[in-house]
């Protein structure tokens, strides 16, 4: 049986945020999504998550587009009240990072806890897929057989250290493009 | 109930890089420190691959899908009034219906409401050229907008983008999401353009959008089609009816 060709992927490009994060942005247009996908009454642990996107010389990115997805606290995606998505573009923080405000997800079918991260930017043809796991999950991690599916050197890129802050309990995840450190990014 | 979970895929087809364009296209000078330097890590699909946001109409405001309308402040906006529609496939050509579709785009003379755009050309007050809509139980989409002009950008000396929408797509899950841009026939800038030509040629014509006279309006707007095929299932549900 023959198939019909995929429609081919292209850029984001730079002029994303009115179609995608106008919200976030200030353009007057709503968003689907945005920063915060869990308040303080979503059962869960709420955490800050934060990172940037870094290229191949070290820069940080302004102009890249970062969308998580994820599972509720127990596990569950699409639960009633946690919609598990969310979308942030890093040309409005001073320091081009991404913020988001959710909760630590619960273990899906056996894996360890984690978020999938996608992402979009000028000069990428295609999106980016990786993992963010906890690192302070080593147990969970240790078993997990997507983690254990990348070159042991690597797996550090894929795990977001408990950071100290002002606020909320907070996960850093920097996602290196390109080079020295590079994330590991998924052919999905 | 039953039947639907039991028909459920389990993975969808892979990504065809004979199709998809390669992270790193030199012509295209933003990948050269953009484009991951390892081979991606192959994953076999899970539940977290399997799912993905659902967006149900009630996430859309009802000039969401009218970028002639949906940034009016005292008129109409300047340039050429089209329709874009068309239908949303998976690979075996079946509709993909409950899609949200995003779409951005420049304005009639080629510039956009962003501030790092800094194109001399003219902003048009009434338009800011971004909008959405879901495909219905056959895959359809249809948006009204304004024709965008093509525009300089600092990739080479004399470089202009063609003519082009920005669309964004979730389809199923997470899998088939897709970001693409639609071009417009006959524009003599794809022959130049290092973006689209960063597109294997079997892929192409995909990106190129139809002429639709039939489905234009009279005395208002001309129209185009634009059918996009997203990855299918792996397994062919099995089909009841």
């Amino acid at each position: 049986m023959s198939l019909l060709t995929q429609t081919p992927s292209q850029t984001a490009g730079p002029y994303f945020a009115y179609g995608l994060a106008a919200r976030q942005y200030g353009f007057p247009h709503t968003s689907i999504a945005g920063a915060t996908l869990a308040e303080a009454h979503t059962p869960g642990e709420l955490i800050a998550l934060e990172g940037r996107v870094l290229d191949g010389v070290g820069q940080p990115i302004n102009d890249a587009l970062v969308e998580i997805w994820q599972a509720d606290a127990t596990g569950r995606y699409h639960a009633p009240d946690f919609g598990g998505f969310g979308r942030f573009g890093t040309g409005t923080e001073r320091d081009q990072a991404f913020r988001f405000q959710t909760i630590k997800p619960g273990s899906v079918e056996g894996q360890a806890p984690h978020i999938n991260v996608l992402v979009f930017m000028r000069g990428l043809m295609s999106h980016l897929y990786t993992r963010l796991y906890f690192a302070d999950e080593a147990g969970a991690n240790a078993l997990d057989p997507v983690l254990n599916s990348v070159p042991s050197d690597r797996r550090a890129t894929l795990l977001a250290p408990r950071v100290a802050g002002p606020g909320l309990p907070c996960y850093r995840f920097d996602i290196r493009v390109q080079g020295e450190g590079e994330t590991v990014f998924f052919d999905l | 109930m039953e039947n639907l979970l039991s028909a459920a895929p389990t993975a969808f087809q892979p990504r065809d890089w004979e199709v998809q364009p390669p992270y790193l296209v030199p012509a295209y000078k933003s990948s050269v420190l953009r484009a991951p330097s390892q081979p991606l890590v192959p994953l076999k699909h899970t539940l977290s691959e399997l799912t993905g946001p659902v967006y149900g109409p009630e996430c859309l405001g009802p000039l969401d899908h009218d970028l002639t309308r949906n940034g009016r402040v005292n008129g109409e906006p300047l340039g050429e009034r089209i329709i874009v529609a068309g239908r949303v496939l998976d690979q075996f050509g079946r509709p993909v219906p409950d899609t949200l579709v995003e779409i951005w785009q420049a304005n009639a003379a080629g510039r956009y409401v962003h501030k790092g755009d800094q194109h001399d050309a003219p902003l048009d007050p009434n338009f800011f050229g971004g909008g959405r809509v879901r495909t219905d139980a056959e895959g359809r989409y249809q948006f009204m907008t304004i024709k965008p002009g093509s525009y300089p950008w600092g990739n080479h000396p004399n470089a202009w983008r063609p003519h082009h929408i920005h669309f964004s797509l979730f389809g199923p899950n997470i899998a088939t999401r897709l970001v693409t841009q639609m071009y417009f026939p006959g524009d003599p800038l794809q022959a130049i353009d290092p973006i689209f030509l960063g597109t294997p040629p079997k892929g192409r014509e995909l990106l190129i959008c139809r002429f639709d006279i039939d489905s234009s309006i009279s005395d208002y707007a001309l129209a185009y089609e634009f059918n996009l095929v997203l990855r299918g299932p792996l397994e062919t549900p099995f089909e009841t009816r």
